[in-house]
């Protein structure tokens, strides 16, 4: 969409107010995260701009809130517990998911609107609902309060995002492929491995990378079904925001947004990858 | 007799039969795959929310704790205006004794209390008491429990007991639409204390404001990333996914240091004049913090769904109307626009559902005004222990966001969310 | 295979948290600058001596409820519970909370006087252990308030003399009674005129005067965290949160100590554990809440240790160095009008109350 040379006044008055439109919403959605990053190095313990800080002199900024980030006991026990938890929550519903994702897209699968419904379900019920309802019953089961119970609860909020990349990689996926394979001799199982595997694997990672997010950034089910030794980043945070007067956690937010622009440089990588696999783009 | 005319596979088996065969078998392998997570997604949260929403229901408590007690009522006339019979209270008298050595008659006290005030006080008075009395020696219960604690020979206390005998109840459910059952049927609660009105009122305007407010700044901006140049969308696109990407609390907590009196944009506004010092706006703790920072968080939920329509809608279209002689304006809104509406009704649906069911920014940034209905679930369970009014209102929300997700499924195909 | 594999992987883990479970305890408080000085005071020593590992949760706030769903399911994480006297009375009525003999399970005072005389009156629940003394009052802006400082608690509802946003916490405590008190309601009487429907809408209807200029707080740290950023001009907070900001982070901001209103905090013990753990938390909770550990608290944070044998023990700030008795709620200084939590009162009408509380202020 560029202008045309003939344009009238008018367009060209329209063309420049949309541009800025654009650019103020663009504004309005990366400001607010980039605003976080000044003040990590506040100096003083505050969430506001110090006079120091606005007259960009060095004494106004320090590194003081990310030392307390890497020293401080809380906050490197909940970085372990996320690291803990995350993973192993991602490894079960990657590994679940891309099996069910595999199924869903066979051609006769009896009930699939409603399976499916399910199965993305844990993405839609509000998480307040989900959290209470684990709560409860994780309780009841000697589940709430240990490691396993949070586990399975994050693995179940990321099977959505495997099921959805997966299936959408299915989706272009070229069924002839797995039948030649077969016509050679080879077995489901081989034919799974060698086939189609590498074929959705960038679908399996982007949905893992989802399913690892989702649960490196989930607060509300962790407060219900985890206890303090499950406290995680999140949890940390939020008892941050709402308990202590630390501006540390404006420092894990940086970090956290220096990770997820790594995680985003990786799945725009992997798409293009795919894209190419399958000649869908030039490049 | 027709053998003539059947196809026979390699082995000898009639074709027909072979494909059902193998249709069959392929239908078992492919729920064998899924099985596994079926089964998975069922123990760990579908059967978790069936629990909790039985809780709106469940009301054994009564039945529990005065199992005598109520076994007497039963043939009690709650309408009579008279109180229940000596052998009413005698069973009471023994069910509290046990119900206080187990430590439960508070419980069924704050139990009761939801439905009628002062109950909680009186159990709890009436516990204390009840172990002094000397249950050979007492002549007459009925004296004794007046005596213990005026409220015992108001008929209204024992019709809330004999009305919450049974082990079900739909008293939670109405407590949620701000009703109560009285003697004479159901009514409003006392005006003081109506709520869920207006706070389901509020989520859902204020969902609908969200979802508005998305469209309209998500709208321009999907259009531009639909028509620029692969190249220069893709990286623009980068802009849309980082905040999608970001942790929540991250961008919550940014949205906490923009909005404050003290804060960034009220500083920025006041160096500027536009705002006098002693006249910052109020931008956090109220409704509109909580729409700004939703708007913020929900936006790529609009976009993402917007750019998918439109990617889809040629660009020959447009040039086609123009060179028919429509304006600019008319061929956009005559043309592009009614094909870009699937888009639309994608993305707001999404936003509705998410912004619906949100509870941790409003938490932060709403104050009192600008809270949801979830913020009310999870005090309900935390904090007032109302659990079965917690549940109530959780079934009534959730009904709202599964009748949206069906719609969804109707209109979009859940298989077609899109994530970036 | 695969998902064998990770079952067993899962399990190997969930196996590995009970066991060391043995080696932990979970302590569940506040959190902010109040756990900070129960950490200095009970839990380093404590660890160092007898090599507990101790996990903290800062759950108080939901101690009851969490405490309901775990003794439901039968599965109790916690083993020591810090609780304000009023929650303590709740789970002990309830049977959530253990029975404790004051005089043989905790240390007597170093005269050899028993705990219940040391304690006095300050045991209000036979399961409850008092720790401290605590009270919710104002802090105000020094440079925000004007020229002449507020002296009164009535000039919180002075918005002509005292504009600007003030925070209050959210929840009908203390606020209904300065209500009443400010609506020229004489402080013997606030109670009973509190208790009848009339009274309950006239502290409403005085709140109502100043709804629009109040931020409603949840957390202790939430008003220390408003008044260091400017954000309310005065705001209720416990004593001890403000003397952090005043004291330690040398804030603008000054004590107004009219109409503080007294309470206790301290431990219970959760019904259902084993008897292992119930007899570590009972060693716990005899060493943290001997003599000497109950005066140590007062190094870090201004609440009044609940022994009368700590009393004397109260030194100087542990980095600072200042004299800490003038900022204790007790010092005859701050305690010319105070008010004692009725806990009797607020058992039987909490719920009422709070009701209409909630529906007034989504109003």
């Amino acid at each position: 969409m560029s202008l045309p040379i003939y344009a009238s006044p008018v367009q060209k008055i329209w063309y420049y107010t949309f541009r800025v439109i654009c650019a103020l919403v663009f504004f309005f959605l990366v400001f607010p995260i980039m605003v976080i990053i000044p003040l990590s190095f506040n100096a003083q313990d505050f969430f506001t701009f110090t006079p120091e800080m606005l007259a960009l002199k060095a004494e106004g900024f320090s590194l003081k809130h990310y030392q307390d980030f890497f020293t401080n006991d809380a906050w490197q026990h909940a970085l372990r517990n996320s690291l803990k938890i995350a993973p192993m929550a991602t490894v079960l519903s990657v590994s679940f998911g891309t099996l069910a994702a595999v199924g869903l897209s066979q051609s006769h699968v009896p009930f699939r609107r409603a399976i499916m419904a399910i199965m993305i379900s844990p993405m839609i019920v509000p998480l307040i609902i989900s959290a209470s309802g684990m709560y409860f019953f994780y309780s009841r089961i000697g589940l709430q309060g240990t490691y396993l119970g949070v586990v399975l609860a994050h693995a179940v909020l990321g099977v959505p995002f495997v099921i959805i990349t997966v299936t959408a990689t299915l989706v272009g996926f070229d069924k002839s492929l797995t039948r030649a394979a077969a016509n050679m001799g080879a077995g489901p199982i081989r034919t799974f491995f060698k086939i189609q595997m590498p074929l959705i694997l960038p679908g399996v990672i982007s949905g893992g990378l989802f399913a690892f997010i989702t649960s490196f950034d989930e607060v509300v089910v962790v407060l219900f079904v985890g206890s303090a030794g499950q406290k995680t980043l999140p949890w940390q945070m939020f008892i941050g925001l709402r308990e202590q007067i630390s501006p540390t956690i404006l420092a894990v937010a940086t970090i956290l947004i220096a990770m997820s622009i790594l995680l985003l440089t990786t799945l725009e990588l992997l798409r293009r990858r795919s894209e190419r696999i399958r000649g869908l783009s030039p490049g | 007799m027709s053998d003539k005319n059947l196809v026979l596979a390699s082995d000898g088996t009639s074709l027909k039969r072979s494909l059902a065969r193998s249709l069959k078998r392929q239908k078992i392998r492919a729920l064998l795959l899924i099985a596994p997570l079926l089964l998975f997604v069922l123990l760990t949260f579908i059967a978790p929310i069936a629990d909790m929403l039985f809780r709106s229901v469940e009301n054994s408590i009564v039945a529990d704790t005065l199992p005598q007690t109520v076994k007497e009522l039963a043939s009690w006339d709650s309408d009579s205006g008279q109180l229940p019979s000596e052998a009413v209270y005698a069973a009471l008298a023994r069910d509290l004794k046990i119900a206080v050595k187990a430590k439960n008659h508070t419980k069924l006290g704050s139990r009761l209390n939801y439905q009628k005030t002062g109950t909680s006080s009186l159990f709890r008075q009436t516990g204390r008491k009840i172990k002094k009395l000397d249950f050979e020696n007492t002549p007459s219960f009925k004296d004794a429990f007046e005596k213990m604690n005026k409220k015992w020979s108001d008929p209204a206390v024992w019709q809330t007991i004999q009305q919450f005998s049974n082990k079900y109840t739909d008293g939670y459910f109405l407590a949620a639409a701000d009703l109560t059952r009285t003697s004479s049927g159901i009514e409003e609660v006392p005006e003081d204390q109506r709520i869920y009105y207006t706070l389901l009122l509020r989520t859902l305007s204020m969902s609908v404001t969200i979802t508005f407010m998305c469209i309209l700044l998500g709208y321009p901006v999907a259009f531009l990333l639909a028509t620029l140049p692969l190249r220069s969308s893709n990286v623009l696109m980068i802009l849309v996914l980082l905040p999608f990407w970001t942790s929540l609390l991250v961008r919550t907590s940014a949205w906490k240091v923009l909005l404050q009196n003290q804060g960034v944009i009220n500083d920025f506004l006041v160096w500027i004049g536009i705002v006098a010092d002693g006249n910052r706006l109020e931008l956090i703790n109220n409704v509109t913090g909580t729409v700004i920072a939703m708007t913020h968080i929900l936006l790529p939920f609009m976009i993402l769904p917007l750019f998918s329509v439109m990617k889809t809608i040629p660009p020959t279209y447009m040039r086609a109307a123009k060179s028919m002689g429509a304006n600019d304006f008319t061929a956009f809104r005559r043309v592009y626009f009614p094909q870009s509406i699937p888009g639309i009704g994608a993305g707001s649906i999404l936003v509705f559902i998410l912004s619906i069911g949100y509870y941790i920014t409003p938490e932060i940034v709403g104050g009192t005004k600008g809270v949801f209905i979830s913020n009310r679930i999870a005090y309900h369970i935390s904090s007032s222990l109302n659990w079965g009014l917690g549940a109530a209102l959780g079934a009534i929300l959730l009904v709202v966001v599964l009748a949206l997700y069906w719609l969804y499924d109707k209109f979009v195909g859940i298989d077609n969310v899109k994530l970036g | 295979m695969k998902i064998k594999t990770i079952m067993l992987g899962t399990a190997a883990i969930a196996m590995s948290a009970t066991a060391t479970l043995a080696e932990d305890m979970t302590i569940v408080s506040w959190g902010g600058a109040y756990s900070a000085s129960q950490l200095q005071a009970y839990d380093v020593p404590y660890s160092a001596n007898t090599g507990v590992n101790i996990i903290h949760d800062e759950s108080s706030s939901e101690a009851v409820a969490k405490l309901r769903a775990m003794n439901e399911a039968g599965n109790v994480t916690w083993d020591v519970v810090d609780v304000v006297a009023a929650d303590a009375m709740r789970l002990c009525d309830e049977g959530l909370a253990e029975v404790i003999d004051h005089d043989t399970q905790l240390a007597d005072a170093p005269d050899g006087t028993k705990a219940t005389v040391d304690f006095g009156d300050l045991i209000v629940s036979e399961c409850f252990i008092p720790q401290i003394v605590y009270s919710t009052t104002f802090g105000y802006r020094n440079d925000l308030v004007g020229a002449t400082a507020p002296t009164s608690v009535c000039s919180v509802f002075d918005t002509a003399a005292y504009p600007g946003k003030r925070a209050l916490q959210k929840s009908p405590l203390n606020n209904m009674e300065w209500a009443l008190m400010c609506d020229g309601v004489a402080k013997s009487d606030v109670f009973d005129v509190l208790a009848t429907d009339e009274g309950q809408s006239r502290a409403f209807a005085k709140l109502d005067t100043i709804k629009g200029d109040v931020i409603w707080w949840n957390a202790g740290a939430d008003t220390p965290q408003l008044l260091a950023d400017g954000e309310v001009i005065m705001g209720s907070a416990y004593n001890g949160r403000l003397f952090s900001l005043i004291v330690e982070q040398k804030q603008d901001v000054s004590m107004l100590w009219d109409a503080q209103v007294y309470d206790l905090d301290g431990w219970i013990i959760p019904t259902g554990l084993s008897d292992e753990r119930k007899a570590r938390a009972l060693d716990y909770v005899k060493f943290a809440t001997d003599t000497q550990r109950l005066a140590d608290q007062s190094k870090y944070i201004s609440y009044g240790p609940a022994r009368a044998s700590s009393a004397p023990l109260v030194d100087k700030h542990a980095t600072l160095g200042i004299d800490m008795a003038p900022h204790m709620p007790t010092d005859p200084n701050n305690n010319k009008n105070t008010l004692l939590t009725n806990y009797s009162f607020w058992a039987d009408y909490k719920d009422d109350i709070d009701a209409k509380f909630q529906a007034w202020l989504i109003k």
